[in-house]
């Protein structure tokens, strides 16, 4: 069963990310554990391996690319697929998390088809924008 | 969100209020830092990051109107943050203004409504006017020979910053920390609180794992005006490795440093910088787990619910009491003997589920003293004085329902005082006090009571002017106010319809009195009282019990029938001999330590009939109950004792009839009658007057 973490400081959001995932990847479905904040991230990531982490960028304590920054220097973590997820919706941000090794990028407001989408891709191991 | 449940909907709901509760009380901290002089960049930030997460929830519950209000006021703040404005109070008016803004969205929300909100459309024209004139000043271009490696990690504020610093010629440095991730939190908020008086931290950036699974080191970047030295010897510590960075050298964390080096001794005895030793707490997997889940929300019907639970039960634990005594009675001495101490123990938990509800329904009036800050800026910028507000015992708490209903009751008290009290600048300097006029809210628990005084720095009520408008209206004959004292000329002002000033003005004057707070206290099982000095101010005090779930009340028996009356209302209870009063113009009354106290039958206002073999009794009770300034005597035929009840809405069929505040289970299983002793004041006492009136007039 594909274990997701996700990483949001906003309490509905990670709901809102959780029933998604849960309720569109059939059964069997995903493990999903949580972080509210990047600090709870970096605590929970050694219990993984986690198959996929999506995070937003902006929150309180350290901010989403800082996380993935942290997560490509890690000999763990370093090959974990990444989603950002954020509202700042510009080319700058998208280009500078998929510079520091985030696989994708998915500006909010999104839907649960989008989100799907990129959780599937990902998750099959295929394509990262970064690499395309 | 395509489909959004009632549930989540309601959570993205709070969730909203809690980021709004926030921003107003940043925009508050924003406030003070910009009246001592800058604006703090941090809440800057902190308000734009409120506001921009704000937007993404707006975004996916689809709430058209958040968003779009969101949207607009992060261009703002990220002009604002950015450096391309200043935050001119005009700019922070429009601020505060959206605070309020947001409030109604979120109720009309609530009710599930998509209306345009007037408020919130003359704020969107207002947040237009102010891009217009935005000078759209650019951040400067970089003189400075930054690291491509380091500019990829920093957020554009971050970015900003740095380049805000380096302007004014500060020093960077690095300083290199290994915390404990389980108390990071906590180590890293004191570093920067002590890092603070050196400086700024523009970022944290993990440096990648360090030495143990539970251990992180971060490369923290700080612009400092201090030396290096200085700051080796403030922050420096075990766990800290403190670099300066060259200026015109790459200051990536990823490349090894050539600046001096300093790593020292823990210098202030084991200081919250230093990190638990990894091996200590690794057994303990706890904490981070915990952190993640450490509150939940609860409907308070939720917890009405339960205290009612807890009301019956209390019923069956006077069953239980009664039947032991039965027991007893028939000579089953040893099983009466177990079952009591059954009940002795049934009653302690019963008393622990009891407190433990309550605990969780209070909240910190804080709540509602931020909203009343936010007023009381607004009011003096309106009126041109110059306020000083100082709040003590925020952190007293109170039942939430009445936290709730405190807020418009304040507010006028609030608007009263700054408008009436405070005199304008002219006059305070003529009198000798200083120009900015001094109004404190003070809060703090007195036994099972918590007390709110509102009081004010200004001129005092002026007891004639009162004296003149209550006669004026009618409420007074010019004899009986010859002979009122100053307590009872103050308490004039909670007439309806008095008001020390003849014009209705957009500050105090929106058609709410003191009548309306005080009706509005009392509503609350609250009392409120004035004194006031004429020259040096006034002070206004409410007296509310901590909650409304349970009220301590005094059992009394009137005609064969039991009646509970809230204590908060009783101020003392005394035995009445038959033939102990005489007529005062026409009304009962006696004459209680030098003062008169109208008395009133409750027998004959609540018109109820004596059941048959039970005579008058020789000798009464008379309960004195006070509200505000008003005194009552209530004779009734014994006092029964304390109890503490649940007090429950009386059935719509008797919803109606006055003198009852609700019903309450009696615990053998009949049901008594709570006496709304602000009714039966008002009812009598009114009548009374009615009365009187022709023998003066």
């Amino acid at each position: 069963m594909p274990r997701i973490l996700i990483v949001e400081d906003s309490a509905s959001t990670r709901a809102f990310v959780r029933t998604t995932l849960e309720a569109e990847s059939g059964v069997p479905a995903v493990e999903v554990s949580e972080a509210a904040s990047g600090f709870d991230a970096l605590r929970l990531l050694p219990r993984g391996p986690y198959d996929l982490v999506i995070s937003d960028i902006n929150m309180p304590d350290i901010n989403g690319l800082e996380l993935v920054q942290f997560m490509r220097k890690s000999e763990q973590h370093k090959n974990t697929p990444i989603l950002l997820i954020s509202t700042q919706s510009s080319e700058r941000d998208r280009l500078r998390g998929l510079r520091l090794g985030a696989d994708g990028y998915l500006a909010k407001p999104f839907g649960a088809a989008a989100l799907m989408n990129d959780v599937a891709r990902l998750l099959s191991g295929r394509g990262s924008e970064r690499d395309g | 969100m395509a489909d959004p449940t009632d549930k989540a909907r309601d959570e993205f709901l709070s969730e909203a209020q809690e980021i709004v509760e926030t921003l107003s009380r940043n925009l508050l901290d924003l406030d003070t830092s910009v009246r001592a002089g800058s604006a703090d960049p941090g809440l800057v930030n902190e308000a734009f990051r409120a506001v921009h997460t704000l937007k993404g929830l707006a975004g996916l519950f689809g709430a058209g109107r958040l968003g779009h209000l969101s949207h607009r006021l992060e261009d703002l703040l990220d002009d604002l943050r950015l450096g391309r404005m200043t935050l001119a109070p005009e700019v922070l008016d429009v601020l505060f203004s959206a605070v309020d803004a947001y409030a109604r969205l979120l109720a009309m929300a609530r009710e599930g409504s998509d209306e345009p909100v007037p408020a919130v459309e003359e704020l969107l024209a207002r947040l237009d006017t102010l891009a217009q004139h935005a000078p759209g000043k650019a951040s400067p271009s970089s003189d400075y020979d930054l690291d491509p490696g380091l500019l990829a990690v920093l957020t554009e504020y971050e970015e900003h910053r740095l380049r805000a610093n380096l302007e004014q010629k500060l020093g960077l440095y690095r300083l290199r920390v290994e915390f404990d991730l389980a108390t990071i939190d906590k180590a890293l908020e004191d570093l920067k609180e002590r890092a603070k008086r050196h400086g700024e931290i523009i970022t944290y950036l993990p440096a990648g794992e360090a030495t143990s699974p539970d251990a992180i080191e971060l490369d923290l970047l700080m612009a400092s005006r201090d030396d290096l030295a200085t700051l080796i010897g403030s922050l420096g510590a075990d766990n800290v490795v403190i670099e300066e960075l060259p200026r015109r050298r790459s200051v990536a964390g990823s490349i090894a440093p050539r600046g001096t080096t300093g790593r020292i001794p823990q210098q202030q005895g084991g200081e919250s910088a230093a990190p638990v030793r990894a091996g200590e707490a690794s057994l303990d997997q706890g904490p981070s787990l915990r952190s993640l889940t450490q509150t939940v929300r609860v409907d308070i019907r939720k917890l009405d619910n339960l205290m009612n639970v807890v009301g019956e039960l209390a019923i069956v634990r006077g069953m239980l009491a009664r039947l032991a005594e039965r027991l007893r009675a028939e000579g089953e001495r040893r099983t009466a003997a177990d079952l009591l101490r059954l009940h002795r123990s049934f009653d302690r938990r019963l008393a622990e589920m009891q407190a433990g509800i309550l605990e969780v329904r209070m909240v910190p009036l804080g709540q509602v003293f931020e909203r009343l800050a936010r007023v009381v800026r607004q009011i003096g910028r309106e009126m041109g004085k110059d306020i000083r507000l100082v709040i003590t015992g925020a952190e007293t708490e109170i039942d939430k329902l009445i936290v709730e209903e405190l807020s418009d009751p304040l507010m006028h008290m609030i608007r009263n005082a700054i408008d009436h009290g405070i005199e304008a600048a002219a006059r305070r300097l003529e009198v000798g006090k200083p120009i900015a006029g001094t109004i404190a809210l003070n809060a703090y628990q007195k036994g099972n009571h918590v007390m709110i005084e509102v009081e004010d720095d200004g001129r005092g009520i002026d007891g004639d002017a009162v004296v003149e408008k209550a006669v004026r209206l009618g409420k007074l004959s010019a004899e009986d106010a010859s002979e009122l004292g100053r307590e009872e000329i103050l308490a004039l002002v909670f007439l309806p319809g008095l008001s020390t000033r003849g014009t209705v003005d957009d500050v105090s004057g929106r058609g709410v009195g003191m009548d309306i707070v005080k009706t509005n206290i009392g509503r609350l099982g609250g009392i409120i009282d004035v004194q006031s000095e004429p020259g040096i101010g006034t002070k206004m005090t409410i007296t509310l019990p901590i909650t409304l779930a349970i009220v301590s009340a005094l059992m009394v028996d009137v005609a064969g029938h039991t009646f509970a009356i809230p204590l908060s209302t009783v101020s003392e209870a005394l035995s009445l001999d038959a033939g102990g009063t005489r007529l005062l113009d026409g009304r009962e009354v006696i004459t209680l330590r030098g003062t008169t106290l109208p008395l009133c039958r409750l027998e004959r206002v609540l018109k109820l009939t004596r059941p048959p073999g039970q005579p008058a009794a020789h000798r009464n009770y008379v309960v004195v109950v006070s509200l505000g300034n008003r005194r009552l005597g209530l004779v009734l035929d014994h006092l029964v004792g304390q109890q503490d009840i649940v007090i429950k809405p009386l059935g719509r069929s008797l919803s109606t009839v006055r003198g009852f505040a609700g019903a309450t289970e009696l615990g053998d299983q009949r049901v008594g009658l709570v006496i709304d002793a602000a009714a039966i004041v008002d009812e009598v006492l009114a009548q009374s007057e009615h009365r009187e009136a022709p023998v003066h007039g």
